[in-house]
């Protein structure tokens, strides 16, 4: 099943293309790593598909649909930036969330609020950094929704907060949705994703499975990385 | 666990499971976990883990029951077998490497010797 189809798609910021050219085709049941390093266009290029940023040419079709804002609801975008309000608590974040999204489920926040060991009566303004980031990631993956686009889940996040993060998105892949996460932990990502999407100044430069990519290149996605972005 | 980079993922896993059943860790016959467990367990994708199974059932190691999840073999001349592949994999790699080194048979089998006396 496609899940996500994107033609052409160009976004310039001035004269300066932040994303040139890029189609995709995503299909359900797969982990997708979005890779590149800062200013690659990785944020642009999800911020076009969950329809905050307006793309200069080029489509995206979700679900066999154009981005409208019946298809937008597929998609449960995580933004890198905090969004929460400091006088909010973990249960009000909740609240929040179930009043804008009808596919919010209440039970499942609660279970990863657990899973992520925090609690509902934390205040977002005394969180810690680590903690804000397992609490976006929670709120996020409480929606039962197609395409989940994560910017950068592990940035400034510990050693064992990763793991349960990186469990979390395994959990919460299966045959009818996409996961596509963009990093630059690859070396962490890699062994969960199915397949990888490398893009460089706004282009697409290498797309493939995983394994298929290891096998080919007789190296790791990270040791490819070096060598894709050593001129970069 | 960690990973060898160069190596495909499911492979690495598929060679732990070897190990865990030469080991008597997993008992001939037992069940194995579900794709979805295998694949936390691991820190694979659920289709990593559905492959490690289908790769592990082509090679006889393990087999699905309809409905009821995926089991090991109950055959202790294939784990056997297992092992003497899995044996013989260690001692190519260590005949290349020494061999690189400028060892000779007779040489190797001096160093093994000696080492079994201490």
């Amino acid at each position: 099943m496609s899940i996500l189809q994107v033609q052409n798609l160009s976004k310039a910021f001035g004269n300066k293309y932040a994303v040139r050219n890029v189609n995709l085709a995503l299909t359900a049941g797969k982990i997708y790593g979005l890779v590149g390093p800062n200013g690659s266009g990785k944020s642009t290029l999800m911020k076009m598909i969950a329809g905050l940023f307006y793309p200069n040419s080029g489509s995206i079709m979700i679900m066999n649909q154009k981005l409208n804002i019946e298809s937008k609801e597929h998609v449960s975008y995580m933004s890198t930036e905090p969004y929460f309000y400091n006088y909010m608590s973990i249960k009000t974040v909740g609240d929040f969330h179930a009043d804008f999204y009808k596919d919010f489920d209440m039970n499942e926040y609660i279970r990863l609020i657990q899973f992520m060991e925090l609690d509902m009566s934390m205040k977002v303004n005394n969180l810690s950094s680590g903690m804000a980031a397992k609490l976006k990631i929670a709120a996020n993956l409480s929606r039962k929704t197609k395409l989940y686009m994560l910017d950068e889940p592990l940035n400034g996040i510990d050693l064992v907060a990763r793991k349960k993060i990186i469990s979390a998105i395994i959990e919460k892949s299966n045959d009818d949705n996409i996961m596509m996460i963009s990093s630059h932990l690859i070396e962490e990502m890699e062994k969960i994703l199915d397949e990888v999407i490398f893009i460089k100044n706004g282009d697409v430069v290498l797309l493939g499975e995983c394994e298929k990519i290891r096998e080919e290149h007789k190296k790791s996605i990270a040791d490819l990385y070096l060598e894709v972005y050593a001129n970069a | 666990m960690d990973y060898d980079s160069s190596v495909p993922i499911y492979l690495q896993v598929m060679d732990a499971i070897k190990k865990q059943l030469i080991l008597g860790k997993i008992r001939p016959g037992e069940q194995l976990p579900s794709t979805r467990t295998l694949a936390l367990d691991y820190d694979v994708n659920t289709n990593t883990a559905a492959r490690i199974y289908k790769e592990l059932e082509l090679q006889g190691i393990c087999f699905t029951k309809r409905g009821l999840g995926t089991f090991v073999t109950e055959s202790t001349e294939k784990i056997s077998e297992i092992k003497d592949e899995m044996a013989n994999k260690v001692i190519d790699t260590f005949i290349q490497e020494m061999s690189g080194l400028g060892y000779n048979y007779p040489d190797m089998v001096k160093i093994i010797k000696e080492k079994e006396t201490k």
